[in-house]
C-alpha cells in the first residue's frame, strides 16, 4: 500500500543475495527475513536467511580458496584489498545510503563512516607484506643453525560481524583476517545485514578471488554454532556473539582447538586498529637449518 | 664387531631425596588440607623414591590466594629486580644440575646422558634468556608497557619435567606474573627441588607456588576463578577439555599439546646423517616426546637401503640403566604408558604392519619397551595416525615431493617435522608447505630458549620460547 502518485517513476528494488565461493546464491533454504531500517522501522529489504548447510557450503568454499591465497604474495595480497577500498570508495553513495537506514544516522554520519571504512581496507592493505618482519625474524639459537620464525596465516576463519556497525565494524574484522592470508566465512549484523551483503558486490569487483570471503546474513545462533563445530575450521571471531552465545561456542570450538578471539567490550571500531587482529588468526613456524661450517679447521673465516 | 661395555653408572650420591614431601605454598612446605598422600617410584626399578603430599581443591585455594598476594609486590617490582631474580635462579640450577639430572633420571627413567646434555643446559639457558626479558618488554613488540595477567596456572607433562617447568615459570615471572605449578603425578620430584632453588634465591614467597598432584588438582587448578592465565603442555584430550572449562571466561590460555611429528628423507639424502637423525627423532626421551618424528616418510627408491641403515643402527642403542653413562634408552615413564605403549604397538601388527624389534635385553624389574619399528605403514594404519607416545617408529613411502607435503600433512596434529635433502630449494619450498610449527631441516628435536616452540591445528596454541613466548603472559 503506498500513497506514492502513479506517474512517479517505479525504482527497481534490489534482491540481496548471499556471497559465496564468488558466486551470490540465494539461501539453499529457500528462507529469508525482514530487513528494516533501524530508526523507523520501514521495510528495507528481504534478505537470505541462511541455513546451517549454507554455512557448511561456505567453509566448503573458503578452504578451497586457501591454498592459492594463503600462496599469493603479499604484495599481491596488498594490491588486492587496495582494489577493494577503490571499489568502496566507488560506491560510496550506495553505502551511504544503506549505513544511513541500517544504522539510523544521517547521511553526513553514514558517509563518514564509509569514508572511516575505506581508509580501513588502505591501511590493511599496507599490512599484507610487513607483518612478517614485526611477527617473525631470526633467532639467535645457540648452535650451528639458522633459525628463522615466521607468520602463516591459520586457515578458514568464520567472523561474526560486529552487530551495531555494519560496515565499518564488518570491514575492521574482515580485512585483517584475509591481509594476512586466511580465508573467511564471515555472518553479518543479524539486524542490518545489507551492507555486508553489499559488501560482497565490492569483492566480487575487486580481484579478490572466489572463496577468499563468504559473506552470509541470517541469524547468529543459528549459523555459528555449525560453524564453531565444524572440524574444517581453523579459528572464530566472536566479536558478533553475545557473552552467552560465545560461552557456547567457545566450547564447541575446543572441539579441534580452533584459535578463538572473544568478544571485546566496547571495541571502538573508529579508531585506529593495532595488529592484535592481524596476529590474531596467524601461527609462528619456525624452521631450523643446519649450517655447517667452512674450513676444515672448523673455523667459518 | 659387538662392543661391550663396562657399567659406568652416575653416583646417586649427589642427590639426597628425602623421604617425603609437602606441598609448596607461600614459600613453606605443608602438607595437604586433607592429609592425602601419594608415592613417586623410579620407572627403572619401581623403587619408592618418596612420598608427596597431594594437593586437593583446598590447597589449590591457598596456593592461587598466596600467588594472588604475591602478585601485586612482584608485578610492582622494577623489571631489573625481577631480572635479578631470575638470573641467581639461572646460575642455581647451573650449580645444581649434576643433582638435578640425576634426580630427574630417577624419577623419570630418562638416560643420564639425556639429562645431563639436555635437559639441565637447557633449563639453565631457559632461566637465563628470560630474565634478560624482564627490563626489557617495552621493547618486544607488545605495546609501550605491556602488563602481566595475574596469577598463572601452570600444568606440566612427566616427560621433561624440569625443563617444562622452565619453560612456563621463566616467561611468567619475568614478565610479573605469579605462578602455581603442577608437576605430573609420575615426576614430582624435580619441582619440589625446584622450590628449593626459589629459596636459594631468596624469591619472594608466593611468587612461586608447587601442587604435586594427578589429574583433579591440574582440573581444580584451572578452573579456579581467581586465575587469569591457564598453561598447559600434555594430552590433546586433556588441552581440549581445559579448553572447554576456560570458554567464556578471561583466563589466557595457551596449549602445547600432541604430535605425530612427519620426518621426510628424499632420495639425495646423505644416508648416515639421516639415519642418526631419525633414531634421535623417535628414540630421544624413549620416543616420549610431543614432537617425536615418529612417522619416517622415506623416498621410495631409497626404502630398502634406508630401513637396513636403520634397523643396524638400532640395534646398537643401549637399553638399561638409566642412571649408566652408557645407556641410549631408558625406562618409560610409567606402567600405564607402557601399557598404551604396548597396546599400540600390538594393534599396529594386527592391522597388518610389519613389526621389527630391536634386539636387546629386557630388564626383569621397571617400565622397557624395546625400540620398534613398523614397515608398510600405510595413512590408515592407527600407528600413523594416533600418537604412540614411545620408541616406536612407522615407516610409510612417497614418490614426489608433492606425497610427502601431502602425507605429512595428513594429521589432526600440526607440531614437528623433519626434512632431510642435501638440495636447498627443496627443503625451502617443503618447510613452507608443511602445516607444523616447528621444521628441521636436516637435524631434529633441537631447541633453544630463542626460539618459539608449538603447534599447528590440534598440536595447541600459543609458542613457547623467544619473544613469542612473552605474549602468553602480557595482557595484549
Amino acid at each position: 500500500m503506498s500513497d506514492r502518485p502513479m506517474s512517479e517513476r517505479l525504482s527497481v528494488f534490489k534482491t540481496y543475495k548471499l556471497y559465496v565461493g564468488g558466486r551470490f546464491p540465494r539461501s539453499e533454504s529457500g528462507r529469508v527475513y525482514e530487513v528494516t531500517g533501524s530508526k523507523d522501522g520501514n521495510w528495507l529489504a528481504n534478505a537470505p536467511l541462511s541455513s546451517r548447510k549454507d554455512a557448511r557450503d561456505a567453509v566448503v568454499a573458503a578452504r578451497k580458496a586457501f591454498g592459492g591465497w594463503a600462496g599469493a604474495t603479499a604484495y599481491n595480497r596488498g594490491q588486492v584489498l587496495y582494489r577493494v577500498a577503490e571499489m568502496l570508495e566507488g560506491r560510496r553513495s550506495q553505502f551511504t545510503r544503506e549505513v544511513a537506514e541500517a544504522e539510523g544516522l544521517s547521511k553526513a554520519k553514514a558517509a563518514a563512516l564509509v569514508d572511516l571504512s575505506v581508509d580501513r581496507l588502505v591501511w590493511y592493505a599496507g599490512w599484507t607484506d610487513k607483518i612478517a618482519q614485526i611477527a617473525g625474524g631470526a633467532n639467535p639459537v645457540a648452535g650451528p643453525f639458522f633459525n628463522l620464525s615466521t607468520p602463516e596465516p591459520t586457515g578458514v576463519v568464520a567472523v561474526l560481524a560486529p552487530q551495531e556497525s555494519s560496515l565499518l565494524g564488518l570491514v575492521s574484522v574482515v580485512a585483517p583476517v584475509i591481509a594476512t592470508g586466511n580465508t573467511a566465512v564471515v555472518v553479518a549484523s543479524e539486524r542490518s545485514p545489507l551492507p555486508a551483503l553489499s559488501f560482497g558486490e565490492v569483492l566480487a569487483t575487486s580481484d579478490v578471488p572466489g572463496g577468499v570471503v563468504n559473506v552470509l546474513s541470517g541469524r547468529t545462533a543459528e549459523i555459528a554454532p555449525t560453524l564453531a563445530s565444524h572440524m574444517d575450521v581453523n579459528a572464530l571471531d566472536l566479536t558478533g556473539a553475545d557473552a552467552e552465545l560465545a560461552t557456547g561456542l567457545e566450547v564447541a570450538a575446543a572441539d579441534n582447538l580452533k584459535r578463538v578471539l572473544r568478544p571485546r567490550t566496547g571495541e571502538d571500531f573508529a579508531a585506529t586498529p593495532g595488529t592484535d587482529r592481524l596476529t590474531a588468526f596467524l601461527e609462528t613456524k619456525t624452521v631450523w637449518h643446519t649450517t655447517g661450517s667452512l674450513g676444515a679447521s672448523g673455523s667459518s673465516y | 664387531m659387538t662392543f661391550e661395555y663396562a657399567p659406568a653408572p652416575e653416583s646417586r650420591s649427589v642427590v639426597d631425596i628425602a623421604p617425603s614431601y609437602g606441598l609448596f605454598v607461600d614459600g613453606e612446605f605443608t602438607e595437604a588440607a586433607d592429609g592425602r598422600v601419594f608415592k613417586t617410584v623410579s620407572p627403572s626399578t619401581e623403587e619408592v623414591l618418596s612420598e608427596m603430599a597431594r594437593a586437593g581443591e583446598a590447597d589449590v585455594d591457598r596456593a592461587v590466594a598466596a600467588a594472588r598476594r604475591a602478585f601485586e609486590g612482584w608485578s610492582a617490582l622494577p623489571g631489573s629486580e625481577r631480572a635479578k631474580y631470575l638470573f641467581r635462579i639461572a646460575r642455581i640450577v647451573q650449580e645444581r644440575s649434576r643433582e638435578l639430572a640425576v634426580l630427574e633420571t630417577l624419577d623419570n627413567g630418562k638416560p643420564i646422558k639425556e639429562t645431563r646434555d639436555a635437559d639441565l643446559p637447557l633449563v639453565a639457558a631457559h632461566f637465563f634468556y628470560y630474565a634478560g626479558w624482564a627490563d626489557k618488554l617495552e621493547h618486544a613488540g607488545y605495546g609501550p608497557a605491556p602488563k602481566p595477567l595475574g596469577v598463572a596456572a601452570q600444568v606440566i607433562p612427566w616427560n621433561f619435567p624440569l625443563l617444562m617447568l622452565a619453560w612456563k615459570i621463566a616467561p611468567a615471572l619475568a614478565t610479573g606474573n605469579t605462578v602455581v605449578l603442577k608437576p605430573a603425578e609420575t615426576t614430582p620430584l624435580s619441582a619440589l627441588f625446584f622450590a628449593d632453588i626459589c629459596r636459594q634465591a631468596g624469591l619472594p614467597k608466593g611468587v612461586v607456588n608447587i601442587l604435586p598432584g594427578y589429574g583433579d588438582t591440574g582440573a581444580a587448578l584451572v578452573a579456579h576463578p581467581d586465575v587469569n592465565k591457564v598453561a598447559f603442555t600434555g594430552s590433546t584430550a586433556v588441552g581440549k577439555a581445559i579448553a572447554r572449562t576456560v570458554a567464556g571466561t578471561r583466563k589466557k590460555l595457551t596449549l602445547e599439546l600432541g604430535g605425530k611429528g612427519a620426518n621426510i628423507v628424499f632420495d639425495d639424502a646423505p644416508v648416515d646423517q639421516a639415519v642418526e637423525g631419525i633414531v634421535n627423532g623417535i628414540f630421544f626421551n624413549q620416543g616420549q616426546v610431543c614432537c617425536a618424528g615418529s612417522r619416517l616418510l622415506v623416498q621410495e627408491s631409497v626404502h630398502d637401503e634406508v630401513l637396513d641403515a636403520l634397523k643396524r643402527r638400532i640395534s646398537t642403542l643401549r637399553l638399561g640403566d638409566p642412571l649408566d653413562k652408557n645407556t641410549d634408552i631408558g625406562a618409560i615413564n610409567s606402567a600405564e604408558q607402557l601399557a598404551r605403549i604396548s597396546s599400540l604397538a600390538d594393534q599396529g601388527e594386527a592391522e597388518g604392519a610389519e613389526r621389527w624389534t630391536a634386539p636387546c635385553e629386557i630388564p626383569s624389574a621397571g617400565y622397557w619397551f624395546a625400540p620398534t619399528v613398523f614397515s608398510g605403514v600405510t595413512q590408515a594404519h592407527t600407528v600413523a595416525r594416533d600418537e604412540i607416545f614411545g620408541p616406536v617408529l612407522s615407516v610409510l613411502t612417497f614418490r614426489t615431493p608433492d606425497e610427502a607435503v601431502a602425507k605429512a600433512n595428513n594429521t589432526a596434529y600440526g607440531l614437528s617435522a623433519g626434512i632431510w635433502t642435501d638440495k636447498g630449494s627443496r627443503i625451502l619450498a617443503v618447510a613452507n608447505k608443511l602445516r607444523a610449527g616447528v621444521v628441521w631441516s636436516n637435524t631434529f628435536n633441537k631447541f633453544d630458549p630463542t626460539s618459539p616452540f608449538g603447534g599447528y591445528k590440534e598440536s595447541g596454541y600459543g609458542r613457547e620460547g623467544g619473544r613469542h613466548g612473552l605474549e602468553a603472559y602480557l595482557d595484549v
